[in-house]
C-alpha cells in the first residue's frame, strides 16, 4: 500500500563542515532550499510583525495610554502592515509554491533556476532594507525613522513636505526592490507550470495547487507592476521635484490611491488564492474523497484572477466618485464574491460523505472554512457602499481584512505546515503539541477579531494612537488586546513543535498521509533532482491509481 | 516497485509543451506592460492640467526620424534572427549591429531632443506636470531601448569573439520579442505623447 | 479512543462556538450604545439624520442577508464535519464522487440572485444620498480639513470658526439640512459624524461634497477618518444641533468682531506683538492669519485643539505654553512666554466671546 519509491533512498545525514553546508544554503538555486528560506524569512519577519501589532495593542488597552507616543505608534501600525503583506504572507505563499510545483508536476526544479534564487535574494534585500530605516536616515523627529505614513502611504502625506527626511523613501525603496522578486517569482511560476510538467499530466490534470499558483502569479504580473510605477512616479516626486501627487501643481492625491488599489486589491487575491490551494490539496485528502468540481474550481479561479481587477475603488467609496463610479464597483465586489463564495461550498462538498480525519492539517482547514465564510460576509457587507461610508476607515475594515488574512491565509498557511512538514524535514510533528497550537490560537483569534467589529460600529476610526474615553470603546480594545496573548501562546507552541520535531521527531517516511499527488511518491525530505526518473501520469491524482489499480481515477475523468 | 504511473498499451502522442524562454519573456513583457499603461495614464490624465510653465504644443516636436530608425530596427532584427536561425552566422551580425545603430541613433535623437527641451525650452521634470509627466514616460521608455542596446552589444561582442552559433537563433528570437516590445511601446508613446497630447 | 477524543474535540468545539456566539449578539445589542452619554455615542445603528437613516436600514438589510447565509452555509459545514467523521481506524475508502453539475450550477445561480437583489438596494440608497438636490432652506457650510484642526465657513452668512460646527436642526416637513464643501488645505482627512451621516473625504485640490438634516437637537460628536499625520487621533470633531432660535442667535454673536475689553489690554499687546498674528485671526485687529483656527469666539467653544482638552482656564494657559504636552505633534510652537506673559495672554483669549 505504500507509494513506491521513485527516487533512489540517500543518505540524509549530510557529513559535511557547517561552514559548507551554511555556504550551500545561500548560493543555493535548488527550488526546495529556496522554499525553505522564503518560509524561514517569512516566519522571522511574522514575530517581528506581530511584536509590532502587540506594541499597537498594548497602547490602546485603554484609553489616553502612554506606553508609547504618537510617532511610534504611527510607525508602528505602517511597519506591521508593510511587514505582514510584503515579507511575511508574499513569501511565505511564494515559498511553498516554489517548493511544492516542481514536485507536484514531476520536474526537476523551477524553469529559471537562478532566477529562483535572484528573486528571493532580491524580496529579502527589499526587506532588510525597509527594517535598516529603524536605525538609519534622518528625519525631523529624531532618530530612528521607520516610515510612518501607513501602509498604503497616502499622497501627498507621502510628499517632502509632509514627509520630511527618508522614512517615506525606505519605504519606496525596500518595497520597489522586493517587487522585482515578486516579479521575477512569478515569471518563473508561469513559465514552470507551463512549460515544465511531466508527461500526461496536461492543464486539466495538474494538482489544484499549481492551477491556483498560475492564476496568482498572472496576477501578481499585472498588479505589482502599477503599484511599482507608483512607487517610481514617488520617488521622482520626493528626489527629482516631479509633480504627480503635488496639489499645488495640479497634481491628484486621488491617482495615487487610484495606481494603489489596482495593486492592493488584486494584490489580496494573490495572497488568498495560494491558501486555497492549500485547502483544495488537504480537505480531500484528509476527507478521503478527490476534490468535488475540479473544473468548476480552476473555473472559478480563473474568475477571481480577472475580476478581482475591476473591484479596486471599493477601497476609494469615500473619495467623492460619483454615484455612478460608486455603484459600478459595488457591484463588481459583489460579483467577485460569487466565485469566491462557491468555493466553500465546493470544500463542503469534498467532505461530504467522506471519512474525515481530524489531524492537525484538517482541523486548520476546517477553521478557515468557518473563518472565510465569516469573512467573505464582512466583506460583503463593505460592498454596500453607503454602508462603507459607515464602516469604511474603521476598526469594522481592520476586522475584516485580520479576519481574511489571519482567520482564512494563517489558518491555511499552518495547515500547510502540518501538511507539508512531514515531506520537507523527513520526520513527524506532534499532534498533540498541534493541538495546542490549534486551540490556543483559535481562541486568541476569535477574542480579538471577533471583537475588533464592535468598536468600527460604534465609530473608532483606525489609525489612531489613542481615544477618547465615554464612546463605549474601552471593553472591547481590551477584549481584543487580551486575545493577543493567546494567540502568542499559539504560535510560541507552534515553533516549539517544529523545532522540537526536527530534532526528535519520529522518521515520516515518504507518504504519512496516503495522499495522491506527486511530492508523496519521493522521498522525505526529496533528494536534490527530486525523482529518479520523470513520472508519467494519466489523472489528477497519479498515486491514488498506483495504490487503486483496480480503480484508477482515469477511467472517470 | 515500478517506477512510474501504470502506462496504458497505446501509443502516447509527444508530449511538447511551450518552450520556458519565450513564455518567460511574454511574462515579463506582461509586466512591463503594465508599468507603461500606468505612466500613459497618467500622462492622458494630466494633459491640460498643468498650472503654469510651457505647454506640449509650445515645445515639442514630432520626432520623425528617430522614429523612423527605431521601427526599422525591428525589421533589422527580425532579419538577423532568420539569418541566424538559416545558419548564416555573418549576415545575422551584420543585421544585429545595424539594429543596435538604429537603436542608438534613436537614443541620440532622445538626447537631443531633452537638450533642446531643457536649455532652450526651460522644460524640466519639475518645471510643471506637463515636464514631470513627458520626462517620465519618454524617460521609461528610453531606458528601455537603452537596456535592450546594452544586450545586443553584449550579443555583438559574443558574436565578434565567434562564439554564436545558429542553435542560439532560439535565444536571439526570445530576446528580439523584448525589442519589438519597446517598438510597440513607442508607438504608444509616440501617439499619446506627440499627437494626442499636443 | 479516538473516536472519543475526536467526539470531545466537536462538542467542546460547538460549545465554544455557541459562547463566542452568545457572546456577538450580546456585543451586537451593546452597540446600539445604551449605556453612554448621549453626547458621546457615535455608533452607527444610532442614526439621528437622514444620510445615517439610510444606510442603517440598508445595513439591516445587508445584515439580515448575510446573517442568514452564514447561518445556513455555517450549519452546513458543522454538519458536515459531524456527520462525515471517520467513525473506525480502518474501512474502505468511501465513494468518490467527482462533481455534480446540477448542484454546482444551483450553488452559483443562487449567489448571483442574491447579488442582485443586494446591488438594486444599495444602488437606490446610493443615488438617494449622492444626488440628494439641495432645497432653498439649505445652510451651506465650507469645510476645510487642516493637519490637526477644521475649519468651518458660512459663505452666505460670512463666518469662519473652528473645530465645532454649528447646525439648525432639521424639520422633516420644512427641511434645512446643512450643505457641506470638503475641501482641503494640506493631506487627506475625512469628516465622520456617525450619528449624522457616513464619511466623506477631503483631499487637497478636489472639492468633495455631503450633506446632513439632523432630527434632534443636541451635540454629535466624531473625528478625522483618514490618516493624515502626527496627530489625526485628536483632530476631533463636534457638531451641536441648535434649535432654529439657537442658531440664530450663534450666528449673530459670530457674526460680530472680537469684543475690544481694556481689562485684557496687556494680553492683547502680546498677542499682536507675538508670532500669533501670523497664524490666526481675530476679526477686528490686526490678527489676520489663516494657518490657524480663528479666534474671535474662542470662548464660545466647548473644547480647544480640535477637542483634545477642553476650554478651560488652566487648559488654554498649558496649550499655550506648550503644545506638546497636550497634542505632541501639533502644528502650533511652544512660545516660550514667562509665567506671567502667558497668564496675561490668557486672560485676553477669556475676552474673545
Amino acid at each position: 500500500m505504500a507509494s513506491e519509491t521513485i527516487a533512489i533512498s540517500g543518505a540524509d545525514y549530510d557529513a559535511r563542515p557547517i561552514g559548507e553546508r551554511l555556504h550551500d544554503w545561500v548560493v543555493t538555486v535548488d527550488h526546495k532550499k529556496l522554499g525553505i528560506l522564503y518560509i524561514l524569512y517569512a516566519l522571522f519577519f511574522l514575530v517581528i510583525g506581530g511584536i509590532e501589532a502587540t506594541i499597537m495593542r498594548i497602547q490602546l488597552i485603554v484609553p489616553h495610554n502612554h506606553f508609547v507616543s504618537p510617532e511610534v505608534f504611527n510607525r508602528m501600525f505602517t511597519m506591521h502592515g508593510t511587514t505582514m503583506i510584503f515579507f511575511v504572507a508574499m513569501p511565505i505563499l511564494f515559498g511553498f509554491g516554489t517548493y511544492l510545483i516542481p514536485l507536484m508536476i514531476g520536474t526537476r526544479d523551477m524553469a529559471f533556476p537562478r532566477l529562483n534564487a535572484l528573486s528571493f535574494w532580491l524580496t529579502a534585500f527589499g526587506g532588510l532594507l525597509l527594517y535598516y530605516s529603524f536605525i538609519g536616515g534622518s528625519g525631523l523627529y529624531g532618530a530612528g525613522n521607520a516610515p510612518d505614513v501607513g501602509w498604503f502611504a497616502y499622497a501627498p502625506l507621502t510628499s517632502r513636505a509632509f514627509s520630511p527626511g527618508h522614512s517615506t523613501d525606505f519605504w519606496t525603496l525596500g518595497l520597489l526592490v522586493s517587487g522585482f522578486g515578486s516579479i521575477g517569482t512569478a515569471v518563473n511560476f508561469i513559465a514552470t507550470i507551463l512549460c515544465m510538467r511531466c508527461p500526461g499530466m496536461t492543464l486539466g490534470k495538474m494538482p489544484l495547487l499549481a492551477w491556483m499558483n498560475l492564476v496568482m502569479a498572472g496576477m501578481v504580473i499585472l498588479a505589482v507592476s502599477p503599484l511599482t510605477a507608483a512607487q517610481i512616479m514617488l520617488s521622482t516626486d520626493r528626489f527629482l521635484g516631479g509633480h504627480f501627487f503635488d496639489a499645488q501643481a495640479g497634481g491628484s492625491a486621488v491617482l495615487w490611491m487610484h495606481f494603489f488599489w489596482i495593486f492592493g486589491h488584486p494584490e489580496v487575491y494573490v495572497l488568498i488564492i495560494p491558501a486555497f490551494a492549500f485547502v483544495s490539496e488537504i480537505v480531500p485528502v484528509f476527507s478521503r474523497k478527490p476534490i468535488f468540481g475540479y473544473p468548476v474550481m480552476v473555473a472559478a479561479t480563473v474568475c477571481i484572477g480577472f475580476v478581482s481587477f475591476s473591484v479596486w475603488a471599493h477601497h476609494m467609496f469615500t473619495v467623492g466618485m460619483s454615484s455612478y463610479s460608486n455603484s459600478f464597483f459595488t457591484i463588481t465586489t459583489m460579483v467577485v464574491g460569487v466565485p469566491t463564495g462557491i468555493k466553500i461550498f465546493n470544500w463542503i462538498g469534498t467532505m461530504w460523505g467522506g471519512k474525515i480525519q481530524f489531524k492537525a492539517p484538517m482541523m486548520f482547514c476546517i477553521g478557515f472554512l468557518f473563518q472565510f465564510l465569516i469573512a467573505g460576509l464582512t466583506g460583503i457587507m463593505l460592498a454596500a457602499s453607503p454602508f462603507d461610508w459607515q464602516l469604511g476607515n474603521s476598526y469594522f475594515v481592520v476586522a475584516h481584512f485580520h479576519y481574511v488574512i489571519v482567520g482564512g491565509i494563517l489558518f491555511a498557511l499552518f495547515g500547510a505546515f502540518y501538511y507539508w512538514f512531514p515531506k520537507m524535514s523527513g520526520r513527524m510533528y506532534s499532534e498533540t503539541l498541534a493541538r495546542w497550537h490549534f486551540w490556543l490560537f483559535l481562541i486568541g483569534f476569535h477574542l480579538t477579531f471577533d471583537f475588533m467589529h464592535i468598536p468600527g460600529i460604534l465609530g473608532m476610526p483606525r489609525r489612531i494612537y489613542t481615544y477618547e474615553s465615554g464612546r463605549g470603546w474601552e471593553i472591547w480594545n481590551l477584549i481584543v488586546t487580551i486575545g493577543v496573548v493567546f494567540q502568542i501562546a499559539g504560535v510560541a507552541v507552534f515553533v516549539f513543535n517544529l523545532l522540537r520535531s526536527l530534532v526528535k521527531g519520529v522518521a515520516a517516511g515518504n507518504d504519512p498521509w496516503d495522499a495522491w499527488t506527486l511530492e508523496w511518491s519521493t522521498n522525505s525530505p526529496p533528494p536534490e533532482y527530486n525523482f529518479a526518473q520523470i513520472p508519467v501520469v494519466m489523472s489528477r491524482r497519479p498515486l491514488w491509481d498506483l495504490k487503486h489499480p483496480e480503480d484508477p481515477d482515469w477511467k472517470y475523468e | 516497485m515500478s517506477s512510474a504511473a501504470v502506462t496504458r498499451p497505446l501509443i502516447e502522442p509527444e508530449w511538447v509543451l511551450p518552450s520556458r524562454g519565450r513564455v518567460g519573456m511574454f511574462s515579463l513583457i506582461a509586466a512591463e506592460s503594465a508599468i507603461f499603461t500606468i505612466f500613459v495614464v497618467a500622462y492622458i490624465f494630466y494633459i491640460g492640467a498643468s498650472v503654469s510653465g510651457p505647454k506640449p504644443k509650445d515645445v515639442l516636436e514630432l520626432p520623425i526620424f528617430s522614429t523612423i530608425c527605431l521601427l526599422s530596427s525591428s525589421l533589422t532584427i527580425h532579419l538577423a534572427v532568420r539569418a541566424l536561425r538559416n545558419a548564416k552566422v555573418s549576415v545575422f551580425g551584420v543585421w544585429w549591429f545595424l539594429t543596435i545603430v538604429l537603436g542608438t541613433i534613436f537614443l541620440f535623437g532622445t538626447g537631443r531632443e531633452w537638450h533642446h527641451l531643457i536649455f532652450s525650452d526651460g522644460l524640466t521634470i519639475s518645471t510643471n506636470l506637463f515636464g514631470t509627466t513627458y520626462y517620465s514616460l519618454v524617460g521609461l521608455h528610453a531606458f528601455h531601448v537603452t537596456v535592450g542596446v546594452i544586450v545586443l552589444t553584449i550579443g555583438m561582442i559574443f558574436t565578434l569573439l565567434g562564439k554564436v552559433k545558429p542553435e542560439h537563433s532560439e535565444r536571439a528570437e526570445i530576446f528580439s520579442l523584448y525589442w519589438h516590445f519597446v517598438d510597440a511601446v513607442w508607438v504608444i508613446v509616440f501617439t499619446v505623447v506627440y499627437v494626442i497630447g499636443r | 479512543m479516538r473516536c472519543n477524543e475526536q467526539t470531545r474535540g466537536m462538542l467542546s468545539k460547538a460549545a465554544g462556538t455557541a459562547v463566542l456566539l452568545a457572546g456577538v449578539l450580546l456585543a451586537a445589542t451593546l452597540c446600539f450604545g445604551t449605556s453612554e452619554k448621549p453626547s458621546q455615542i457615535t455608533s452607527i445603528f444610532r442614526p439621528d439624520s437622514t444620510p445615517a437613516d439610510s444606510i442603517f436600514h440598508l445595513s439591516m438589510l445587508v445584515l439580515a442577508i448575510t446573517g442568514l447565509i452564514f447561518l445556513i452555509v455555517f450549519s452546513l459545514i458543522a454538519y458536515t464535519v459531524t456527520k462525515f467523521r471517520r467513525r473506525s481506524d480502518d474501512g474502505p475508502e468511501p465513494p468518490q464522487v467527482y462533481g455534480s453539475n446540477q448542484i454546482e450550477l444551483a450553488w452559483t445561480v443562487i449567489p448571483v440572485l442574491i447579488v442582485l437583489v443586494l446591488f438594486m438596494a444599495t444602488a437606490r440608497v446610493i443615488h438617494a444620498i449622492q444626488d440628494a438636490r439641495m432645497p432653498k432652506g439649505a445652510i451651506e457650510v465650507t469645510v476645510i480639513g487642516h493637519q490637526f484642526w477644521w475649519e468651518f465657513q458660512y459663505p452666505a452668512l460670512g463666518i469662519v470658526t473652528a473645530n465645532e460646527l454649528h447646525v439648525p436642526v432639521s424639520d422633516p416637513l420644512h427641511p434645512t439640512p446643512t450643505f457641506l464643501k470638503l475641501l482641503s488645505a494640506d493631506t487627506d482627512h475625512s469628516f465622520w459624524v456617525p450619528r449624522l451621516a457616513g464619511k466623506t473625504d477631503l483631499i487637497p485640490n478636489r472639492v468633495n461634497e455631503m450633506w446632513l438634516d439632523p432630527h434632534e437637537v443636541g451635540v454629535y460628536v466624531g473625528q478625522c477618518a483618514q490618516f493624515c499625520g502626527m496627530q489625526h487621533a485628536k483632530m476631533l470633531l463636534r457638531v451641536y444641533v441648535d434649535s432654529p432660535a439657537q442658531f440664530a442667535q450663534w450666528v449673530q454673536e459670530e457674526k460680530k468682531p472680537a469684543e475690544l475689553n481694556d481689562t485684557a489690554d496687556e494680553g492683547r499687546r502680546i498677542f499682536e506683538t507675538t508670532a500669533c498674528i501670523n497664524c490666526h485671526t481675530v476679526s477686528g485687529t490686526v490678527a489676520d492669519g489663516r494657518f490657524g483656527p480663528d479666534l474671535t469666539h474662542l470662548m464660545s467653544r466647548d473644547t480647544i485643539a480640535a477637542g483634545a482638552a477642553l476650554n478651560t482656564s488652566e487648559n488654554l494657559k498649558a496649550w499655550i505654553q506648550d503644545p506638546e504636552a497636550i497634542k505632541p505633534g501639533s502644528l502650533m510652537p511652544a512660545m516660550k512666554l514667562n509665567d506671567h506673559d502667558s497668564g496675561a495672554l490668557t486672560a485676553y483669549l477669556e475676552t474673545l466671546r
